[in-house]
């Protein structure tokens, strides 16, 4: 196989589409960065990628809720071709704004028989947006971004991250079937369910920060990994602490030797 | 038309964020404590639809299911007006109409995708609060919840039947009879009209048209006025000035020429071959060479007046506005970065003793940190760097400083509209917002200036102007124009005007599309709506550059051309309503002579300096608000997006320490480095505003050579923000600090690439007793610096790294007190402004630099508010790590006799030009040689044990221990003023 191809969809308002196809260009596949409107007028345009990603930002400004408008123009528009791609045993990555897309248009999660979505991503506990870094556990075991990792350090960046399931049920669903595949850990609380404000930067239950869908192929996480694919992007290598494998990079790895 | 109305409250169990922020707000500005709220959002929905469709669209779009719950109905019905507790009185805050109203504006266009008959959309937000007095009432609605220069309340249920906004225009020419008034009438017609034009400049205006005979049309006299305005062209510091100070009397034919810019040209010329200036005071922003293939721009604004009036709006608009700079020069640079400083009044004044007309500081400073954050944030550029200073005097006239670096290919750096070429209006629609912005900023804030100037005051919608900024970069790189600029203040008037300057323009104002109906052509002409850029494309290219703009839905409109006629000719439909020539648009300005004088203040008494508790002062000082963390403000900003993020504003071994400066990769496959910091101290200035500016020079080059740049391509920017100028001894201030400008920028050989002025920064209001109050803010020089490192690998940060390590303090201590922060906490005047010694200081920043390149410094802080002790503190706390110091080694010129004034000095003395550097004990020749001429001295340890340890050991061998606190209690100190929630 030769180069896998990753398509970038960008809509008015995504802002980490840039380094976000430097980070896959830098792992060895080709990005492509394309416009909504331009899928919305070539819907079979993805079918010569294999990985398709939503990157950061603030599509339409975030306005109504994080991801709701762009997630509707899929639901409305692009089911059919959000399904295929799925069908085909490809790989759909979505990152903080993108991962907000996937949950608020089911292509991550199926909806209850009754309609009902199974999760969202609502404001954080704190009520504003903040950068900073979080510290998190992974669980490679079913996630194919996160092959081979137990642990990473990457920075969040966000409103509205919060993780609420649709009830109890749904979450424990989940974790049983590893899809509650990234968390926020604490090193400051012993018990690895109680992770306190800021180490759990937004109030997610069970800790959520990025969930995969029943194949692991589907993934979509509020860190962003595309800000530490470089050793001095991490917040304390003048203090030796960064390491030439920078963190973020894995993802884009394994998303890319996943065709090789 | 049904008009429906969807409230979207948090579900049972969830969170009320709205509502806990306006609780706490309320407690904090002591109007109530424990407010009873509960908050809802909500949408008015205007279209055929019935209620199955209105509640598949809470369902749906505008609600979250999972974490809310939606009441929805027709606008009217008692359902919406069910308290959903035991909170009676019911209140609506919603956009006055015309204002701003993106959620609306995207919802409109989402609703779209769900095949309904739907006309409009407006956004509000919904209060029920507990039974509250009157009184108590108004104050929680103007002081929390509304503004009323942008917002409507609605107090009980909504009664309205339809959105409606806009109305028929009829066209009418309106010819202001200029030629029959006299001086009187001239400037009335001035002030009611908001031209704010002097007499003089009235009166050459009449002369103008008496020998065309003939009348102006309103749309010219605004044009002028604009052109003229002080925002626009600079009259006072650009103009004639007649200075006097102690050395005697100098005359300025154009006094920022004469210094400012002509520093600038002398280091160019001194440069020679090695220039690496690109355009300097020409274009919308500074443009200096960085790479083989790229340059960099910078530019910082203020956007102090709006912010005054509307924080979120004003600040909001300013990031907006200064972004458009970069991206309006040269062919359009990529904002890859941005700075905001602000200026406030302490926020924890009393809310009763507030002048009227003042918004509440602490209102002002989070309405300020929101609206940059919400603009920044979502165009994708980090805010990187930063400072917020405090001051009563900032109380009627906050300052909000908002600056942008842009990164430019070589060969696009430079434009000329051509004669034939299109004049598109690329962006925004125009609107009625933001009539007389430039005028307005240039006139003096009274108690009265919201009803008056309401309309300057705006939202902005920085989607939009993302949008534009994806067409310009791509059309950028196709070569689909041939110049473009920002729409600014000013507007279309602005904004053409500059452009077709040097050729003549033509424009149909009756093609700029509207945001609805009923606008004069010259409300067309001069709004400031938002997000707008006028562009000249060749006819050629205009087939494909429209394309682009429609695959990305963004509206590009011909509005004119550029033609050889050197006139400025405005059509509205078949009627010619403006005809100018260019000329006299530019440079018909009356030449003014302004008196300017200097008078140094009397030697100031000197400063007791005898301390009982260093450690109590030290945290009373790391407390002081200048001083403390400003975390709480950084982390609401993403400082990392676009990937490059080197050094943070937050470092340390929790991330949480100040950073002197912040350094960004702009090309992510290179290792060369940006680093953005600045220099300011407003308190220097009531002592001599020649040594603050030369303190904040210093203090912004030390900041950038601090981590890691290189001291010989630092690029700098003057902002100044000064009080009333008519008056010469505030313009023999301003004077005095751009003499220092030149004078420390020529000696440093550092540039000046562009400035902006905001003049007449006072605030006045009748008393209760009807007397006229006056609240001028201090004469406040920003210098921001934009400095370059070859690899960034070289940078350092100021955290202590290890234990055993030694400390060295660079530069020479004073007894200089002035202004200082031990005054400020002490609160004392008096002392010695501190001073730069220029040459002094460029053999350090070199010396420093290299060491530093060399790899022989572990960290390294520059010592500025609070001096040596602070920097220590800072070090300390930020790295984890204690230090024991010995005061007695640090090298001075104090000349003191008692100790113990020597102690209080060597700690808390803002002397210029001083770092404190950790060294390896492998590296500490090699350090120390590269200092050779230059007082530098090891003065301490890093050490292992958290304390921060201070003696001195006196000559006579007498030990004097000084301070011995944990570095946890120094940093709670630093970190709890401003750790709001």
């Amino acid at each position: 196989m030769g180069t896998p191809r990753v398509l970038i969809l960008r809509a008015p308002g995504t802002n980490c589409d840039r380094e976000t196809a430097f980070a896959f260009e830098q792992a060895g596949g080709q990005a492509d960065i394309v416009h909504i409107n331009r899928l919305l007028k070539e819907s079979k345009l993805p079918s010569a990628y294999q990985i398709l990603c939503i990157p950061g930002g603030f599509s339409y400004g975030d306005d109504i809720a994080a991801g709701r408008i762009l997630a509707n123009q899929i639901r409305h528009h692009l089911h059919e071709t959000f399904e295929s791609f799925k069908a085909h045993g490809k790989l759909i990555l979505g990152i903080c704004n993108g991962f907000q897309v996937l949950i608020k248009s089911n292509v991550l999660l199926p909806i209850s028989p009754e309609g009902k979505a199974a999760a969202t991503l609502t404001w954080n506990d704190s009520g504003k947006f903040e950068d900073r870094w979080v510290q998190l556990a992974s669980k490679g075991d079913k996630c194919v971004f996160l092959r081979g990792t137990t642990s990473l350090y990457l920075p969040i960046a966000h409103a509205e991250g919060k993780f609420v399931a649709r009830d109890e049920e749904t979450l424990s669903q989940l974790d049983a079937n590893c899809q509650l595949a990234l968390r926020y850990t604490s090193c400051r609380s012993r018990d690895p369910e109680h992770v306190p404000y800021p180490d759990n930067p937004n109030g997610s239950l069970a800790n959520v920060a990025g969930i995969c869908d029943s194949t692991g192929r589907i993934f979509g996480l509020m860190p962003h990994p595309e800000r530490h694919i470089h050793p001095t992007n991490h917040p304390r290598w003048t203090r030796a602490e960064s390491t030439e494998q920078a963190d973020g990079k894995i993802i884009f790895d394994n998303a890319i030797h996943y065709f090789s | 038309m049904t008009l429906w109305e969807i409230d979207i409250y948090p579900r049972e169990g969830q969170p009320d964020l709205a509502a806990s922020s306006i609780t706490g707000d309320a407690t904090d500005m002591g109007l109530s404590d424990d407010l009873p709220v509960t908050a809802a959002r909500g949408y008015l929905v205007q279209g055929n639809i019935h209620f199955e469709q209105a509640d598949q669209l809470a369902r749906e779009l505008l609600a979250d299911d999972i974490v809310e719950r939606t009441v929805v109905a027709v606008v009217g019905d008692p359902q919406l007006s069910q308290p959903p507790n035991e909170k009676p009185t019911l209140l609506h805050v919603m956009p006055k109409p015309g204002v701003m109203d993106p959620v609306a504006q995207s919802a409109l266009q989402a609703i779209a995708d769900f095949d309904l008959e739907v006309r409009a959309v407006r956004t509000f937000h919904k209060y029920w609060l507990g039974h509250l007095p009157e009184d108590a009432l108004r104050a929680i609605t103007t002081k929390i919840l509304a503004n009323d220069s942008i917002e409507e309340v609605v107090v009980g249920p909504l009664n309205l039947d339809e959105l409606q906004v806009g109305s028929e225009y009829e066209f009418e020419l309106i010819v202001i009879p200029l030629r029959e008034l006299d001086d009187d009438g001239l400037l009335e017609l001035s002030r009611q009209g908001q031209l704010y034009l002097t007499l003089v400049e009235m009166q050459t205006i009449q002369d103008h048209f008496k020998s065309l005979k003939r009348d102006p049309t309103d749309a010219e006299l605004e044009s002028i006025a604009q052109t003229w305005s002080e925002h626009c062209s600079h009259k006072t510091l650009a103009g004639r000035i007649a200075y006097r100070d102690e050395n005697g009397e100098q005359r300025f034919e154009n006094m920022l020429k004469e210094t400012i810019f002509e520093a600038t040209q002398q280091i160019r010329r001194n440069l020679g071959a090695d220039d690496w200036c690109v355009s300097v005071f020409e274009d919308n922003a500074g443009i200096v060479r960085f790479d083989d293939h790229h340059n960099v721009v910078f530019k910082v604004e203020t956007h102090n007046h709006p912010s005054a009036l509307e924080p979120y709006g004003g600040a909001n608009t300013g990031i907006g506005g200064v972004i458009r700079d970069p991206l309006g020069t040269g062919l359009g640079a990529k904002p890859i970065c941005n700075t905001d400083v602000f200026c406030f009044a302490d926020p924890n004044t009393p809310a009763s003793a507030l002048p009227p007309g003042v918004l509440h500081p602490r209102r002002v400073m989070k309405g300020v940190v929101s609206g940059v954050r919400d603009y920044g944030n979502r165009m994708g550029i980090p805010t990187v760097n930063g400072a917020i200073y405090f001051d009563q005097r900032y109380l009627g006239n906050p300052l909000v400083y908002c600056g942008n670096v842009g990164l430019i290919p070589r060969e696009k750096s430079a434009k000329e509209p051509q004669e034939g070429d299109h004049i598109v209006a690329l962006g925004g629609r125009t609107g009625r917002d933001g009539i007389h912005g430039a005028t307005f900023s240039s006139a003096e804030l009274t108690s009265e200036s919201e009803s008056l100037s309401g309309g300057a005051v705006q939202i902005g919608n920085a989607i939009t102007e993302k949008m534009v900024q994806d067409i310009v970069l791509e059309a950028r790189d196709r070569g689909l124009f041939n110049a473009i600029t920002d729409c600014g203040a000013g507007g279309f008037s602005s904004a053409v005007g500059e452009m077709g300057e040097k050729i003549g323009a033509e424009v149909w104002l009756d093609r700029a599309p509207l945001k609805y109906d009923g606008l004069s052509y010259t409300e067309i002409w001069i709004s400031e709506a938002q997000e707008r850029m006028v562009l000249a494309v060749p006819p050629k290219h205009w087939d494909e550059f429209q394309e682009l703009c429609q695959s990305e839905s963004v509206e590009a409109t011909i509005i004119g051309r550029f033609v050889p006629t050197a006139r400025l000719q405005l059509n509205y439909l078949d009627h010619e309503v403006a005809n100018l020539s260019m000329a006299f648009l530019h440079d018909g300005r009356p030449p003014i002579v302004r008196e300017a004088y200097f008078q140094p203040p009397e030697r100031a008494e000197t400063v007791p300096l005898v301390v009982e508790d260093h450690g109590a002062l030290l945290k009373n000082i790391l407390s002081s608000l200048n001083i403390a963390s400003k975390e709480w403000v950084i982390r609401q900003y993403d400082h990392e997006v676009q990937g490059g993020s080197v050094i943070k504003p937050l470092v340390g071994i929790e991330n949480d320490g100040p950073s002197d400066a912040a350094v960004v990769r702009p090309v992510l496959d290179s290792l060369r480095g940006l680093a953005v910091s600045c220099g300011m101290n407003p308190h220097f200035g009531d002592f001599d505003p020649y040594h603050m500016a030369a303190s904040a020079i210093d203090e912004a080059l030390r900041n950038c050579v601090a981590v890691g740049a290189d001291p010989s391509r630092i690029a700098i920017l003057d902002n100044f923000c000064w009080g009333y100028t008519d008056r010469p001894e505030t313009l023999g201030s301003l004077v005095r600090a751009a003499l220092a400008c030149r004078d420390l920028a020529i000696e440093l050989g550092t540039p000046f690439i562009s400035g902006k002025d905001s003049l007449n920064n006072e605030f006045s209001y009748l008393d209760e007793n009807g007397q006229k109050q006056t609240i001028a803010i201090p004469p406040t020089l920003l210098i921001s610096a934009l400095g370059q490192i070859a690899d960034v690998r070289t940078c350092i940060t100021m955290d202590l790294k290890t234990p055993g390590n030694q400390l060295f303090v660079i530069g020479e201590t004073n007894n200089e007190f002035g202004g200082s922060h031990f005054c400020l906490a002490n609160k004392i005047s008096g002392g010695d402004v501190p001073q730069v010694d220029v040459q002094r200081a460029k053999a350090t920043f070199a010396a420093l630099h290299q060491t530093i390149q060399s790899g022989h410094v572990r960290s390294c802080h520059d010592l500025s508010e609070g001096g040596l002790a602070v920097a220590v503190a800072e070090m300390a706390f930020a790295g984890g790590y204690g230090i024991h110091l010995h005061l007695n080694q640090v090298p001075h010129a104090l000349k003191l006799k008692k100790t113990q004034e020597s102690i209080t000095a060597l700690l808390f003395s803002e002397s210029n030009t001083r770092f404190v550097c950790e060294v390896a004990p492998e590296s500490v020749d090699a350090f120390t040689a590269a200092f050779a001429g230059i007082p530098v001295a090891c003065i301490g340890s890093v050490e292992e044990e958290k304390q921060l340890v201070v003696d001195f050991e006196a000559e006579n061998g007498t030990h004097y221990p000084v301070l011995n606190e944990s570095i946890e209690t120094l940093k709670q100190a630093w970190q709890s003023p401003l750790r709001w929630s």
